[in-house]
């Protein structure tokens, strides 16, 4: 293949990611507005985030093209959020008030 | 025999040489600022999340999404223009991948003046770090501290933008060096993602 041909094929994989970023930050916006409980809106918004940052990290971080850092990173990133939701006491006390509270 | 070798017994050059993952030194030491700064975008929006469902009366002050939508339109195509000046980079058109960098700058730089123009409207309103017009001083605390840390980010990256952009077309750096600069630009992008759902599109006045 050609230099001129992988750069075009290149360039377009690149549109065609940023297209896909900005059609899901536009359902996004479009969930806003939607009638529905704040922890519903919170559950889709969320869910759209991590699409979206998985494309960013896949193609535009060229995780993809690398199975071993793609793996040490999602174990990782995984690993901080589920111990930041499961781990850090406090945040039991501030949502609920117990059981540390008492 | 190498130096290696000398100063390690049992360990051949070639394996001190082999980086992990198969990724150069300069690129590993980046995405393991990227892990870093995750968790620390990470605890803040989780802390966020924990304290606005611990308050009843939490405020939505948003009525329009115009700017915070043309602020994610800006900072999505600054990443694509910070990809084209990676590729240009690798296929060693200096004057493209130079200029292609530049434009990403640019759109930092409007990032930021749109950034600023909500924060003094905010500010107007009376909101301030310790002082919220609409309730809870809380949502006034978080929206300027999250907002802020990845403002500064978003400057930093600028800076590091131009002097990397200057520095490549001078000779004095290589394309990997843009290809690092470009990974921390898209971490930024990246971390924008989450900010706008949590921090405005679930304060969106209806």
């Amino acid at each position: 293949m050609t230099t001129t041909g992988a750069q075009n094929r290149s360039a377009g994989k690149d549109l065609a990611v940023y297209g896909c970023l900005l059609a899901l930050a536009g359902i996004q916006f479009f969930i806003a507005y939607q009638d529905i409980s704040a922890s519903q809106m919170l559950e889709r918004l969320l869910t759209v985030a991590v699409v979206e940052a998985g494309l960013a990290l896949l193609f535009f971080m060229h995780l993809s093209e690398n199975r071993g850092l793609r793996w040490f990173v999602l174990i990782f990133t995984v690993a901080v959020i589920l111990g930041l939701q499961y781990g850090w006491t406090d945040s039991f006390r501030l949502s609920n008030g117990v059981p540390w509270a008492k | 025999m190498s130096h290696a070798e000398l100063t390690m017994p049992g360990h051949s050059a070639q394996e001190m040489a082999e980086p992990t993952f198969s990724v150069p030194a300069k690129k590993m030491a980046m995405w393991l600022f990227i892990i870093a700064d995750s968790a620390t975008f990470a605890g803040c929006l989780v802390a966020y999340g924990f304290i606005r469902n611990a308050t009843p009366d939490w405020p939505r002050p948003f009525h329009s999404i115009t700017n915070v939508a043309l602020m994610t339109l800006i900072l999505l195509t600054s990443s694509l223009t910070m990809m084209f000046a990676v590729r240009h980079a690798q296929l060693g058109d200096k004057a493209k991948a130079f200029r292609w960098t530049l434009i990403t700058a640019v759109c930092g730089i409007m990032f930021a003046a749109l950034h600023l123009r909500e924060w003094f409207g905010m500010i107007g309103e009376g909101a301030t770090l310790f002082h919220n017009p609409w309730g809870t001083p809380l949502f006034s605390s978080l929206f300027f501290s999250i907002t802020g840390l990845h403002l500064l980010h978003v400057t930093g990256g600028v800076v590091a933008l131009i002097a990397v952009g200057l520095r490549y077309r001078g000779g004095r750096y290589k394309a990997d060096d843009l290809e690092i600069t470009g990974l921390y630009w898209h971490f930024v992008d990246l971390v924008w993602m989450f900010v706008v759902p949590l921090v405005y599109l679930l304060n969106l006045a209806h």
